[in-house]
């Protein structure tokens, strides 16, 4: 067992987990944040995705231990226009998926407001094409694909993006 | 998952020594390979020693006018480098390729270099694999092979290494620096992962402690027009069935520099040198890009499922050059 | 016949007038208020803030973590089991093999007069037996304290087999196929005049074999059942398309009184057919908690889903279509072989599509199937028109181009004025609109008939068209409504939710239905307390449970209403229901009227609730009997325009239409979704989904999200749907449903349009690059 500390949605949490417990199990099993989905555990799909230290990542193959002094944000600890969005332009269908998409929203707006390029373009203006590309490590078998792209641009658009 | 001890490297030394003297240690980066693998059971270490917390994490100028890029550094952040962007852009364009910004965001680049086959054979303990297994087999020789390399490849394994990024630095000329527990060695990239021959489980040269600290690129003008183009079974989030780095410097018509390499095809990133002896001096054009695949893929060995990389390979460094020499995207 | 370019103006003014019906009927009965709104989903903040709970996310204290050990061989007999290591694991608590656990009962045999024994996945019983059938069938279950320590354990499980030959591979066994015999509702062949020889006669022909792959659903939910046992009472939480079905399926098998088991569903992370049954993962949990009197949580790992859960069937496929000069249809000939499993699995109908889509005095369809020793496969959306639907659809494209007459006005001369087999009319079948109103919106015209003509850029464009067909099901529903002495409503049944906005469509018309704001309907599901809902599969639940709804509040209104009459003063003495309009809160006739709730106070009740049980029974012999009358089902035409690197071959779907007839729209939002999501599936079905199993072992070689390619966001373009939005008069609300019909024909628009785009016509799917280089 290693001790850690995590900020996680704002509180310090202290726990002990054995090493190769991952990340995203520590947010479900042992702090109870059934937020972060886990659709894979193999890093295929992004349904775990969280952010840390303001940073999307996969949190299935992310090992707690590694996270130790880390801030993590879940979902339950997310209160953006993000969210409204999805509902209004019905950005998914079972819900299982969300809890990654509007993480990794969040995530992408940020890398993109710092200047991360994507495999479409090195430019600038946030286009569909780009949200799809950025948006592309977070699978949605219900296929509401259409509907995330326009609460993301709905929402990056009143950010004056 | 088996139970590992953890132990956080704090500096160099530490962890080189910690893994060298025990067999069953091994390095931790982002883990975005190493923990899927041992998930599934294939890689089995009783420790890990974590080095992202060493200072390998900046990408910085060499006086010769080349880059070192820390061993540390993220996928994420080496992509989005100006100077990257900038002297070498098909490394970026390599590196956004691959797998998902989140992946890119946790992956380092020394595991990027030491990420691991996806053959799905290697992926199931269930199948023969004489990578995972030595002396096991290889299920892939008459099974689905589609993914598998048609270069370099031997009877006892035809996977390949998946890498994006290798096959950029392949075509770079980079060298890697790694650190061992008797000092400091530079191997250039296209000798740091080896073909399989009859030992398809060594994968590169490292020896056991190894550690990768660095990558450096040199000083390369014609990297500046340099393009990487990925072929894969969808638009994104998906392993290169081909890809192709390559960087082209045409005057009046005739080829002056010429760095080709080849992912998708082979048991380690491709330096398609044989092309690029044929690009040499020889005009840019259409013709002459495909006599210089040709000659890259003469010694092709496709299999029933896989044989028709040789033509997309073609296809796709034709392609490529074309869009080098024409400056015209697709 | 009409001749679609000439007739599209005609048939705008069909288009027209449709929606003016419909606003006519608005206005008349003045209660359509919600239902047709693109109204947000009532569960929408619980699944944006995390708080949706699905079925793996229940703690319990105790709670015991359990993991399966998958054999590798595809069909022997265990000798030996070796769990001496893995019971050596610190947290293990035990682990169940044939051995040493008491067996389930078997599970039942499938009888049409008890529908939930068609819920087995498969016909094997768990660790009841020392036989294994297929390569990952479940052979031990591992129960530890810590998921991590019972995954490892399960590792370390070494089971000994003495292995029996074992047929597995589909491709070599295709040839020796038997003919697959129909039932009740699903015919497995037709024969209408001499198909053979009017084809071998035909002045223009076509005669293609096409292959599709098996597939897998891939919710990206992994099955996970969280099991408890309190005695004999029994408490599940899991993620099923088929609550009321499950907790009798469970009841038998543990031998327990069906009110004494709970099944609890309220979120279901996607579906697709695959949480209809009930499979390993769900039995072996309850199992678990029951050896070990433990709370116990099965969460399958993606794995774990491909070698327990069903996936949809490979085919091959004949379709050989003869014309005459002008493109008429003088035979069509359709025969498909399909596989199940010797545990079990669901023949498909494959060439059920065939039956309705083309007039032809001779037709001839046939399905066979082989059995193998794989996984059953099992219903997957659109079972049967799915796949089917790639392969006519294709054919008739190539018959398009073999008479060199457009795609959409060869199809225009085949519509049938009826069933092509039965002679029974069509409740409903606007596809002549549907592609009028399609091709108008996409450009059709735009489409230079010649094959790789059109560029953009480098990229060869191509355009396909397919047309899309679901029949209609219906089940029924046993619905309750409540109104409350504040105005508010419950509507209570155990329907599922896995996306489809169960809830919030039902709320629409219980709003609508009592006059009432939207906002003060409650709808409960998900819960087999509740009463009994219909399964949801076949795009049935919607429509059958908004019979029950509709029952049910006229009922209420009705005892409403009554006590009303005898309220001394009431405004509505005297009156009678016909007479009166339900709207803001209450019953009124003209200005005078009277609100729920002041009816409620005045009567000294808190509450009056009314029921439509639902009678299963007496639907199916209507069912039966409206079968001989009528062809229900929804229809659409599908348009894609590909676009297609000229050197590697890569293709990407640039543009999408979708314009269907599937009855009454309910929630214009989440219909346009549902129809989009099967679309999607749909495009990955034709360019890159495909389950490899291994044919010398059995085993499936990619069981995983990074390896089986489900489209990611940037192969999707905007998918444009249109619903044509014509009630069936045939049905209650005028619905039909719109769960599946989308993905029928959209493989086969992408197979045309790649057509149209490079001249290759990819016969098996996917259409992967290295088929067109
Ligand atoms: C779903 C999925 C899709 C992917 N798609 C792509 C793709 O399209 N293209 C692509 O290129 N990659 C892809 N990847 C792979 C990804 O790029 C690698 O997993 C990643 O680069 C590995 O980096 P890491 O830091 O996470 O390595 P780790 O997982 O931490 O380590 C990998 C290996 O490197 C060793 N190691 C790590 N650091 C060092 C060091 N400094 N010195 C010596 N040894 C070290 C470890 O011991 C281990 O053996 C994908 C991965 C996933 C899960
Ligand atoms: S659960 Fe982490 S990527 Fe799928
Ligand atoms: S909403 Fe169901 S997977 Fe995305």
């Amino acid at each position: 067992m290693t001790e850690i500390r995590m900020k996680v949605n704002g509180d310090v949490e202290a726990l002990d987990v054995e090493p190769r417990v991952s990340l995203l199990d520590a947010l479900r099993e042992r702090l109870g944040l059934m937020g972060p989905k886990k659709g894979c555990d193999q890093g295929a799909c992004g349904a775990c995705t969280v952010l840390a230290d303001g940073m999307r990542i996969n949190s299935c193959l992310a090992l707690a231990v590694q996270y130790d002094g880390s801030e993590i944000t879940t979902i339950e600890g997310v209160t953006h226009p993000l969210q409204e969005a999805f509902v209004r332009h019905d950005g998914f269908q079972c819900g299982y998926c969300t809890s990654g998409q509007i993480c990794s929203a969040i995530g992408m707006l940020a890398e993109h407001e710092a200047g991360m390029p994507s495999a479409v373009a090195d430019a600038s203006p946030l286009t569909e094409a780009e949200v799809r590309e950025r948006m592309s490590g977070n699978l949605c078998r219900c296929g509401a694909y259409n509907g995330i792209v326009d609460a993301i641009m709905d929402v990056a658009g009143k950010d004056g993006r | 998952m088996r139970s590992f001890a953890y132990v956080k490297a704090a500096d160099v030394e530490e962890a080189v020594r910690a893994v060298a003297a025990d067999p069953g240690a091994k390095f931790l980066g982002g883990g975005t390979n190493l923990v899927d693998l041992m998930r599934e059971g294939i890689e089995r270490p009783d420790t890990v020693v974590d080095v992202t917390g060493l200072p390998f994490d900046t990408v910085d100028e060499l006086p010769d006018g080349g880059l070192r890029i820390g061993a540390l550094v993220r996928n994420s952040a080496l992509a989005a480098d100006r100077r990257v962007r900038t002297r070498y852009p098909m490394l970026s364009q390599a590196l956004l390729s691959g797998a998902s910004a989140q992946l890119r965001n946790m992956a380092t680049v020394g595991g990027n270099l030491l990420q691991r086959t996806r053959c799905p054979y290697f992926y199931d303990a269930a199948s023969a694999c004489n990578k995972r297994e030595p002396g096991s087999g290889c299920d892939a020789l008459d099974g689905f092979n589609r993914s598998c390399a048609i270069l370099g490849v031997s009877e006892s394994c035809i996977a390949t290494h998946p890498s994006d990024m290798c096959v950029a630095l392949a075509a770079l000329d980079a060298v890697v620096e790694v650190r061992g527990v008797d000092g400091v060695r530079r191997v250039p990239l296209t000798d740091f992962h080896r073909l399989p021959g009859d030992t398809p489980e060594i994968e590169t040269t490292l020896a056991a402690g190894e550690l990768v600290t660095a990558v450096e690129l040199p000083p390369l003008p014609v990297a500046a027009n340099s393009r990487y183009r990925k072929v894969r079974d969808r638009a994104s989030y998906a392993f290169a069935l081909v890809s192709v780095a390559a960087a082209l410097e045409v005057r009046d018509g005739m080829v002056t520099q010429a760095r080709l390499a080849l992912g998708g095809v082979a048991p380690k990133p491709w330096r398609a040198r044989e092309a690029e002896r044929v690009l040499q001096g020889g005009p840019a054009d259409e013709a002459a890009f495909r006599r210089a695949a040709e000659a890259e893929l003469a010694g092709a060995t496709g299999r029933q499922g896989n044989a028709f990389k040789a033509g997309l390979a073609r296809a796709t460094i034709v392609a490529t050059l074309r869009e080098l020499s024409t400056g015209e995207a697709r | 016949m009409g001749v679609t370019h000439d007739t599209r103006a005609g048939q705008g003014e069909v288009r027209a007038m449709s929606v003016s019906q419909a606003e006519a009927t608005e206005r008349a009965t003045g209660t359509e208020k919600y239902v047709g709104r693109a109204v947000d989903r009532v569960d929408g903040p619980a699944k944006t803030t995390g708080r949706a709970r699905f079925a793996a996310e229940h703690p319990y204290p105790g709670l015991a973590h359990a993991a399966l050990v998958h054999a590798t061989v595809a069909r022997a007999r265990i000798t030996a089991i070796d769990t001496e290591a893995a019971r050596a694991v610190p947290g293990v608590i035990d682990v169940l093999t044939h051995e040493n656990t008491p067996p389930m009962k078997p599970p039942p045999k499938v009888s049409f007069l008890d529908l939930s024994t068609l819920v087995s996945g498969t016909t094997v019983n768990y660790l009841a037996t020392d036989e294994v059938h297929w390569n990952g069938q479940p052979v031990a279950v591992v129960v530890a304290e810590t998921p991590e320590a019972a995954r490892h354990a399960a590792s370390l499980v070494r089971p000994s087999y003495a292995e029996l030959p074992a047929t597995v591979d589909f491709s070599a066994e295709e040839p020796r196929a038997v003919p697959q015999k129909g039932n009740l509702i699903a015919e497995a062949e037709a024969d209408k005049g001499d198909a053979q020889a009017a084809l071998a006669a035909a002045a223009h022909s076509v005669d293609l074999t096409f292959s599709t792959p098996p597939h897998n659903h891939n919710a990206i939910e992994p099955h996970a059942t969280t099991a408890v046992w309190e005695g004999d009472r029994l408490t599940v939480h899991e993620g099923t398309q088929s609550i009321a079905w499950t907790r009798r399926h469970l009841a038998k098998r543990f031998g327990v009184p069906e009110q004494d088991v709970r099944v609890l569903s309220p979120y279901v992370g996607g579906g697709f057919g695959g949480k209809g049954s009930v499979w390993a993962g769900t039995l072996l949990a309850v199992l678990a908690a029951r050896v070990t009197n433990r709370p116990v949580r099965l969460a399958l790992t993606r794995e774990g889903v491909y070698h327990t859960v069903g996936g949809r069937t490979p085919s091959t496929q004949r379709v050989a279509l003869g014309a005459d000069e002008q493109g008429r249809l003088t035979a069509l000939i359709h025969t498909s072989v399909s596989r199940v499993a010797r545990t079990g699995g669901m023949p498909e109908g494959i060439t059920a599509g065939s039956r309705h889509l083309y007039a032809s005095p001779n037709i001839h369809l046939r399905q066979s199937i082989t059995r193998l020793d794989l996984l059953a496969n099992t219903f997957m959306r659109a079972p049967g028109e799915a796949i089917g639907t790639f392969a006519l659809e294709s054919a008739m494209d190539e018959l398009a181009w073999e008479t060199g007459i457009d795609p959409i006005e060869l199809r225009m001369r085949n519509e049938p004025e009826r069933a092509p087999i039965g002679g029974q009319r069509f409740s409903n079948r606007l596809l002549r609109e549907a592609y009028a109103v399609g091709a108008e919106r996409f450009g059709w015209r735009e489409r230079d008939p010649r094959a790789g003509a059109m560029r953009d850029g480098r990229w060869l464009v191509g355009m396909g068209v397919a047309t899309a067909y679901h029949p209609q099901m219906r089940f029924s529903a046993h619905v309750k409504v409540r109104m409350s002495a504040d105005g508010q409503v419950v509507v209570r049944c155990g329907l599922q939710e896995m996306g489809m906005g169960t809830a919030t469509a039902q709320a629409q018309i219980a709003a609508d239905e009592l006059g009432v704001p939207l906002e003060s309907v409650r709808v409960e599901i998900g819960d087999s307390d509740l009463p009994q809902g219909p399964g949801a599969g076949g795009s049935n639940q919607t429509a059958s449970a908004a019979a029950g709804v509709i029952e049910a509040s006229a009922k209420l209104k009705r005892a409403l209403l009554a006590l009303a009459r005898r309220a001394p003063g009431s405004p509505l003495r005297g009156r009678r229901l016909e007479e009166l309009e339900a709207r803001d809160g209450g019953l009124y006739h003209g200005g005078r009227g009277q609100t729920y709730a002041e009816i409620l106070a005045a009567a000294g009740r808190d509450h009056v609730e009314a029921e439509s049980k639902g009678n299963m029974l007496g639907l199916l012999v209507r069912t039966m009997n409206d079968r001989r009358k009528w062809v229900k089902a929804a229809i659409g035409a599908q348009f894609c325009e590909v676009r297609v690197d000229p050197d590697t071959m890569e293709v990407r779907v640039s543009r999408w239409l979708g314009v269907f007839d599937v009855g009454r729209v309910i929630n214009a939002r989440t219909a346009a979704s549902q129809l989009r999501g099967g679309i999607v599936m749909g495009i990955g079905m034709a360019l890159s989904e495909q389950t490899l199993v291994d044919g010398r072992s059995g085993r499936i070689v990619n069981p995983s999200l990074a390896e089986y390619h489900l489209p990611v966001q940037a192969d999707i373009p905007r998918i444009d749907v249109h619903c044509l939005d014509e009630p069936d008069p045939t049905t209650p609300l005028g619905l039909i449903g719109v769960g599946e019909v989308s993905i029928t024909g959209a493989a086969a628009a992408v197979a045309n349009a790649v057509r149209h785009a490079t001249g290759k016509r990819v016969l098996d799917l996917p259409i992967t690059l290295d088929k067109l280089l």
